[in-house]
């Protein structure tokens, strides 16, 4: 049997299964992506996570010993009060009732809009698209500000997330409406809809600002965003949706990666270019938009935290979607325990993360410019 | 049994391409696709690799209508080279190749010792693998069309479509590319569909031409049959010489001198 097997179409039988290819640089590293492998990388990121909310926990306007988070934390999970003896009585209940919905429902949103705007980078082939290119936070908003402008309370504390919801779903389905033609959907039709829809909702909530008179504050207020005062049943809501679409985006990285080489290789290579770019879309938008209903509109995770990550995974969709939602996470929080527990008075959490995330994302884009890798 | 055309209608919105074409292509042949700009080149293509419909009549692939067939098993049937072969995120070249395998390989599914074996062997047949690991972003254009050209070598299928695969690569590479598809046609009788803008280089590689004008096709069979000067002349309106070559063993076409040619009187150079 020869050694030498000609051609592409190698056939199964003839391949010699010892010979070591000469493959130049074998060992070389495609720069920093590599250099640990992904199951690290996850678990690493999955570990600072897990720090980040015991000590996001511990700290605030009232200092818990970090020791005493876990015991806190195990006392209710495994139903067994006696653990929290010798600890300040009120320690439980601020752990428990007041700080984990936050910072949950704040892990988690940032989690799902890094996610989200993975996604769309992905499917729109546009480095900067973000989970709002598609208008979706312009129709929360709206949503939003017309509840709190008719003074909706149908549905108690919901009615202003569930408004801000469904203008951001009526929102997306505009949008993919009027980009769709004969061809199924072209990105730069999908950016242009959504800049159209986008500017015409934005001049609708500048009206519903000038007629609210002092309701003005409160629609400033929910724009910038806010995890104050979030309940258990916020996170569950949240986590329970951002899981779904999630599972839905790891399903289809592959498709997803597929997508960057043009769609009509894509199709060649088995995706069906009718339905998976649409799915993933509306996926992709409606985790932005159960993130917005919950904490307002909190710009730059969603457009940050991918760029960073493809730098430390590459661009390979299977990789980077469970590093995003472990970073998004990881920033968010960070940022709100920072407004929480490290500034003297609480800011909108929009603004900071646009504040840091605006000029951070100037930095990467400069150096990406100029050629270099890493941020 | 390749691919049966069968009274083929095929509009884009309301701007007719195709109007009752048939066409039948057996399997262990290369066939060339040559004609002017517009012609429906592209999208013949397009209609045989499943991306498009026809509004009317029927594609049969293996006796089956191409309908029939999912896009998972048309992915392990048919490759594509398309003629666009931008990549928009800083993948590897090998990732990309190794894309060529994702039709073969579960979702989730990590490639196996012989799918990294078989892409190797590509990239060093296509002469991609000194920038295995440079971001194909980063690559030359040709660079980059060797690349997708590797791609789609490596999805190892039966059919190989190629829209104008090598018209950004030089000569060396045009060659040795085509000399591959064309091995594995000779070799394991596969067939490979290409598209052309250079009629000497499909027919010094293809055992059959097929040669269109807009929206319908003029002649096919044999590349030795189909060749010829007043042939030439009808589809692109151009005066031509078809002879034999020996050199090239292959018919070869050269054009009539244009009316304005420079002649410089300088003497040449090398260097």
């Amino acid at each position: 049997m020869t050694d030498v097997v000609e051609g592409f179409f190698v056939d199964v039988r003839v391949l010699p299964t010892r010979q070591k290819y000469a493959f130049p640089g074998e060992t070389l590293q495609t720069g920093f992506r590599n250099a640990l492998s992904t199951g690290v990388q996850m678990a690493l990121l999955a570990v600072v996570l897990a720090a980040t909310v015991i000590a996001s926990t511990a700290m605030g306007y009232i200092q818990v010993p970090l020791s005493d988070v876990p015991r806190i934390l195990a006392a209710r999970l495994l139903g067994r009060p006696e653990l929290t003896a010798g600890m300040r009585q009120i320690f439980p209940a601020v752990v428990f009732d007041v700080r984990l919905p936050r910072i949950l429902s704040a892990a988690i949103v940032g989690g799902g809009l890094a996610v989200s705007g993975a996604a769309f980078q992905g499917i729109l082939l546009n480095p900067l698209a973000d989970p709002y290119t598609l208008g979706v936070s312009a129709g929360a908003a709206f949503g939003a500000s017309l509840a709190i402008v008719l003074n909706i309370h149908l549905l108690g504390l919901h009615s202003v997330p569930l408004f801000a919801f469904s203008g951001a779903v009526l929102t997306l389905l505009l949008v993919v409406f009027l980009a769709s033609d004969a061809e199924g959907l072209s990105s730069n039709n999908l950016i242009l809809a959504g800049i159209i829809v986008a500017a015409i909702l934005s001049a609708g909530i500048s009206f519903l600002k000038y007629v609210a008179d002092e309701q003005v504050a409160v629609i400033i207020f929910w724009l910038m965003g806010s995890f104050g005062s979030k309940t258990w049943s916020d996170v569950g809501l949240t986590a329970l949706w951002v899981a779904a679409g999630y599972g839905i985006l790891v399903f289809y990285a592959r498709d997803l990666n597929l997508l960057s080489l043009g769609s009509r290789a894509a199709s060649s290579l088995g995706v069906n270019m009718r339905r998976t770019p649409l799915l993933l879309l509306v996926t992709a938008s409606l985790i932005a938009a159960v993130c917005v209903s919950i904490s307002g509109i909190i710009g730059f995770v969603g457009l940050l935290v991918p760029h960073m990550m493809r730098n430390l995974t590459g661009p390979d969709n299977r990789r980077l979607m469970p590093a995003c939602l472990l970073a998004g996470a990881i920033l968010l929080l960070w940022a709100d325990t920072v407004i929480r527990a490290l500034l003297p008075h609480e800011i909108p959490i929009g603004v900071l993360t646009a504040l840091i995330g605006g000029p951070f994302f100037c930095l990467i884009f400069r150096r990406q410019q100029s050629g270099r890798r890493g941020f | 049994m390749g691919f049966s055309l069968a009274h083929v209608d095929f509009a884009y919105q309301k701007r007719p391409v195709f109007n009752d074409l048939s066409l039948v292509m057996e399997p262990g042949r290369f066939y060339g696709l040559i004609g002017p700009n517009g012609c429906g080149k592209t999208t013949l293509l397009d209609l045989l690799c499943g991306l498009r419909q026809p509004d009317r009549g029927s594609i049969r692939f293996r006796g089956r209508d191409l309908r029939a067939f999912s896009k998972k098993e048309l992915a392990r049937q048919v490759a594509l080279v398309p003629q666009d072969f931008f990549i928009n995120f800083p993948f590897s070249a090998e990732e990309v190749v190794m894309m060529g395998r994702y039709p073969r390989l579960p979702r989730f599914a990590a490639p196996s010792a012989f799918d990294r074996k078989f892409v190797k062997r590509i990239m060093s047949d296509t002469d991609t693998v000194n920038f295995h690991d440079r971001m194909v972003t980063a690559l030359s254009g040709g660079e980059r069309q060797r690349v997708v050209f590797a791609r789609a070598l490596a999805q190892d299928t039966p059919v190989l479509v190629l829209d104008e695969a090598t018209s950004n690569l030089d000569i060396a590479h045009s060659l040795a590319l085509l000399d591959l598809a064309a091995r594995g046609v000779y070799d394991a009788g596969k067939t490979v569909i290409a598209s052309f803008q250079d009629i000497n280089l499909a027919a010094a590689f293809c055992s059959h031409l097929v040669l269109m004008q807009p929206g319908r096709i003029v002649a096919q069979g044999p590349t030795d049959k189909i060749l010829t000067a007043e042939r030439i002349e009808r589809v692109f309106g151009v005066a031509a010489k078809v002879y034999f070559d020996a050199y090239a063993n292959a018919r070869q076409v050269v054009f009539k001198a244009p009316r304005h040619k420079i002649q410089e009187a300088e003497p040449s150079k090398e260097y």
